[in-house]
C-alpha cells in the first residue's frame, strides 16, 4: 500500500512538470531541454525561501513565476537571437545550473526540520489518525488537478488557441496579424512555470534540494507525454492533459517495479523493457479501431 | 491602392552565386482591381508576393499601401490589411484544430487574443452560413479536425478565413496548383465570387493561362523580373490563351528552351 501512495505520489508531482513537457513538446513541438535546470530552479527557489522562514503555500506562485521567467528567457534566445530550439534549451539548462546553487547557497539544502505544504501546525490538525498516511498524496493531488483544469480552461481561451495554432501551423499565426515569435515566447514561460512548481512539490515532498534532482527530467517529461497520449489513443474518453498525468504515474510505476524488483544493475534495463510493453499494447489498441473504421 | 517602387531583390548578395531578380521593378494596382500574374518558374512572381507580404527581405525600393510606406513594418503587421492563400492547403488552417475553432481563430484576426473564451457561441450560426456557402457540407462538421479533411477542402476553408474579416489585399498565390482539375474550378468560382462580392483589391498569381484570362480586370506577364505584358480592361477581355502562348513561347525561346 504504501507503495502505491508512494508511486502516486512521485507520478503526480511529475505530472505537473509533464503538463509543461506536454505544452512544449506536443503543443509548440519545441524539444525545451530548460526543463532539466527549471526542475531544480523551482526546488532552488522553494529551499531558500523556507529557509528563510517564509510561508511554504507562497513558495507555489513563487516557483511558478521564477519558472515563467526561466521560460521567457529561453524563448527571448530563441526567437529574439535566433538560436536553434535545441540549443536555446541547454544554454538555459547550463546557465540554471550556477543559477541554482547561487540562489540555494549550496548543492544540497536539507528542509527536515521545516514546516512544508505538506507539514505544518495546520495539515497535522487537518490530517489526523488514519488520514495521515494520505496527507501528502490527497494534498499533491488537488495541486496536479488544479494545474491540470487550469490548462484545460487555458487551452479554450483565444489566447490558447492561438498556443495551438503557433504549433500546429506558424504561418496562420503570422496571417492573424500576431507576432508569432511571442506566441511562443508566452507558451515556454507557460510550460516552464509549470516545471519549476513540480520542482517546489517535489524539494518539500521530499524535504531537501539537490542540485542534480532535475538531470533527466526532460526524459521524464517526454515519456510520460508519449505514455500518456499513447493510452488516449486506447481511452478516448481520456482527456489529453488527463492522459498526461496519467502518463506520468504509469511511468514511475514503471520505475519503481524495476527498481523494487529487479538486481540493482538491471534497474533502468527493466525500466526501459516495462516501458516498450506499454507502447507496444497502446499503438496495438490503435490498430484495432483503424481496422473498424475501414470496416 | 499598392504600389511597389523601385524594388531591387538580390538572391545570394555577397556571393558568387549573387543573382538579381527584381532591378527598380515597379508596379502598381488600383484599388478594386483584380489583377492576374502569370510567367515562367524563377521570374519572380511569388518572390513579388513575398515581398509585398515582408516574407523575404529586398535589398532596395518602397512599398506603399494607401500612401503609406510598410517597408519596414514586420510580415504579421502587414497581414492586419492582407489575407493570402497560398498554394500550399496546409499553410491556411491549423490541422490539429477542429473547423469550428479555425473559423473562430481567423474571425478574431487583428484582434487581441486574451483569456475570453476561443469559441464565441453566438457565431456559430454566422460560421455555419458562411461554410454553407461553399457547398463542401463542412457547416456538419463544426467538431472535425482540419487535418481529416482534403486539400480541396482545407482550401476552401483557407479561403473563407482569409477573407473573414474586412481586408484591403488579397493575395492568392497559386493557390489552386495543387488541387485537381474539378476542384481547382470549384475554388476559382469561389474566389471570384469572394472577391466581387466583398470588393476586394487581389493579386492572383496563377500557372493556370485559362484563369489567368478568365477572372480579373488587369493581367500581367513577367518574364526575369521585368514585366513583359500588361493588359487591363478592355485589353484584359480581348485578351485570349493563344495570344498570351505566342508571347509565352517568345520569352521561353530567350531563355533558350
Amino acid at each position: 500500500m504504501s507503495f502505491l501512495i508512494m508511486v502516486l505520489e512521485q507520478g503526480l508531482i511529475y505530472g505537473i512538470m509533464a503538463l509543461g513537457v506536454y505544452i512544449t513538446y506536443k503543443i509548440l513541438d519545441f524539444p525545451d531541454l530548460t526543463v532539466d535546470g527549471c526542475f531544480p530552479l523551482g526546488a532552488a527557489v522553494t529551499a531558500a525561501l523556507i529557509t528563510k522562514g517564509m510561508n511554504p503555500y507562497l513558495t507555489l506562485p513563487i516557483s511558478f513565476l521564477v519558472g515563467m521567467i526561466a521560460g521567457t528567457l529561453t524563448g527571448l534566445i530563441h526567437v529574439k537571437a535566433k538560436v536553434r530550439d535545441l540549443l536555446s534549451g541547454i544554454i538555459m539548462m547550463t546557465a540554471l545550473w550556477s543559477i541554482n546553487l547561487f540562489i540555494a547557497g549550496t548543492s544540497n539544502v536539507p528542509l527536515f526540520s521545516k514546516d512544508s505544504i505538506f507539514k505544518n501546525s495546520v495539515m497535522d490538525q487537518v490530517f489526523a489518525g488514519g488520514l495521515k498516511r494520505y496527507r501528502t498524496l490527497i494534498i499533491v493531488a488537488i495541486i496536479a488537478i488544479i494545474a491540470k483544469v487550469l490548462l484545460d480552461l487555458y487551452l479554450k481561451t483565444k489566447s490558447g488557441f492561438l498556443l495551438r495554432a503557433v504549433g500546429d501551423n506558424d504561418t496562420l499565426v503570422k496571417s492573424l496579424a500576431k507576432d508569432d515569435g511571442n506566441v511562443k515566447i508566452l507558451g515556454l514561460a507557460i510550460a516552464n512555470g509549470l516545471v519549476a512548481l513540480s520542482g517546489c512539490l517535489f524539494a518539500q515532498e521530499e524535504r531537501v534540494f539537490e542540485i542534480s534532482s532535475g538531470t533527466g527530467a526532460i526524459v521524464i517529461g517526454i515519456a510520460s507525454v508519449i505514455i500518456g497520449t499513447s493510452l488516449m489513443k486506447k481511452f478516448h474518453f481520456l482527456g489529453t492533459t488527463l492522459a498526461v498525468l496519467i502518463g506520468s504515474i504509469f511511468y514511475k510505476a514503471c520505475v519503481a517495479v524495476a527498481t523494487n524488483w529487479a538486481p540493482p544493475w538491471a534497474v533502468k534495463g527493466t525500466t526501459a523493457v516495462i516501458f516498450l510493453i506499454i507502447l507496444i499494447v497502446a499503438e496495438s489498441g490503435k490498430a484495432k479501431v483503424k481496422k473498424h473504421a475501414g470496416a | 491602392m499598392l504600389e511597389l517602387r523601385n524594388i531591387e531583390k538580390y538572391y545570394n548578395p555577397g556571393t558568387i552565386n549573387e543573382m538579381c531578380l527584381f532591378d527598380k521593378f515597379n508596379l502598381s494596382v488600383k484599388e478594386g482591381e483584380f489583377l492576374t500574374v502569370v510567367g515562367s518558374n524563377g521570374s519572380g512572381k511569388t518572390s513579388m508576393l513575398n515581398i509585398i507580404c515582408g516574407t523575404i527581405p529586398f535589398e532596395g525600393g518602397q512599398i506603399i499601401i494607401n500612401g503609406k510606406d510598410i517597408s519596414k513594418s514586420p510580415e504579421y503587421k502587414r497581414n492586419k490589411i492582407i489575407g493570402r492563400v497560398f498554394q500550399n492547403p496546409a499553410m491556411g488552417t491549423s490541422p490539429g484544430m477542429t473547423i469550428l475553432e479555425n473559423m473562430s481563430l481567423a474571425d478574431n484576426k487583428g484582434k487581441f487574443f486574451g483569456l475570453s473564451k476561443g469559441v464565441n457561441k453566438e457565431r456559430i450560426s454566422y460560421y455555419k452560413e458562411e461554410l454553407s456557402t461553399l457547398g463542401l457540407g463542412l457547416e456538419d462538421k463544426l467538431e472535425t479536425k482540419v487535418e481529416h479533411l482534403s486539400g480541396g477542402q482545407r482550401q476552401a476553408m483557407a479561403l473563407l478565413m482569409a477573407t473573414m474579416t474586412p481586408i484591403d489585399f488579397l493575395i492568392l498565390d497559386e493557390h489552386t496548383a495543387a488541387l485537381d482539375p474539378k476542384t481547382a474550378d470549384i475554388i476559382m468560382h469561389l474566389t471570384d465570387k469572394i472577391v466581387k462580392e466583398k470588393n476586394l483589391t487581389t493579386i492572383m498569381v496563377t500557372h493556370n493561362l485559362r484563369y489567368a484570362t478568365d477572372y480579373g480586370s488587369r493581367i500581367i506577364m513577367m518574364h526575369e523580373g521585368k514585366i513583359v505584358l500588361d493588359k487591363a480592361e478592355d485589353d484584359k477581355i480581348n485578351q485570349n490563351i493563344e495570344d498570351l502562348l505566342v508571347k509565352f513561347n517568345e520569352i521561353s525561346i530567350e531563355c533558350g528552351n
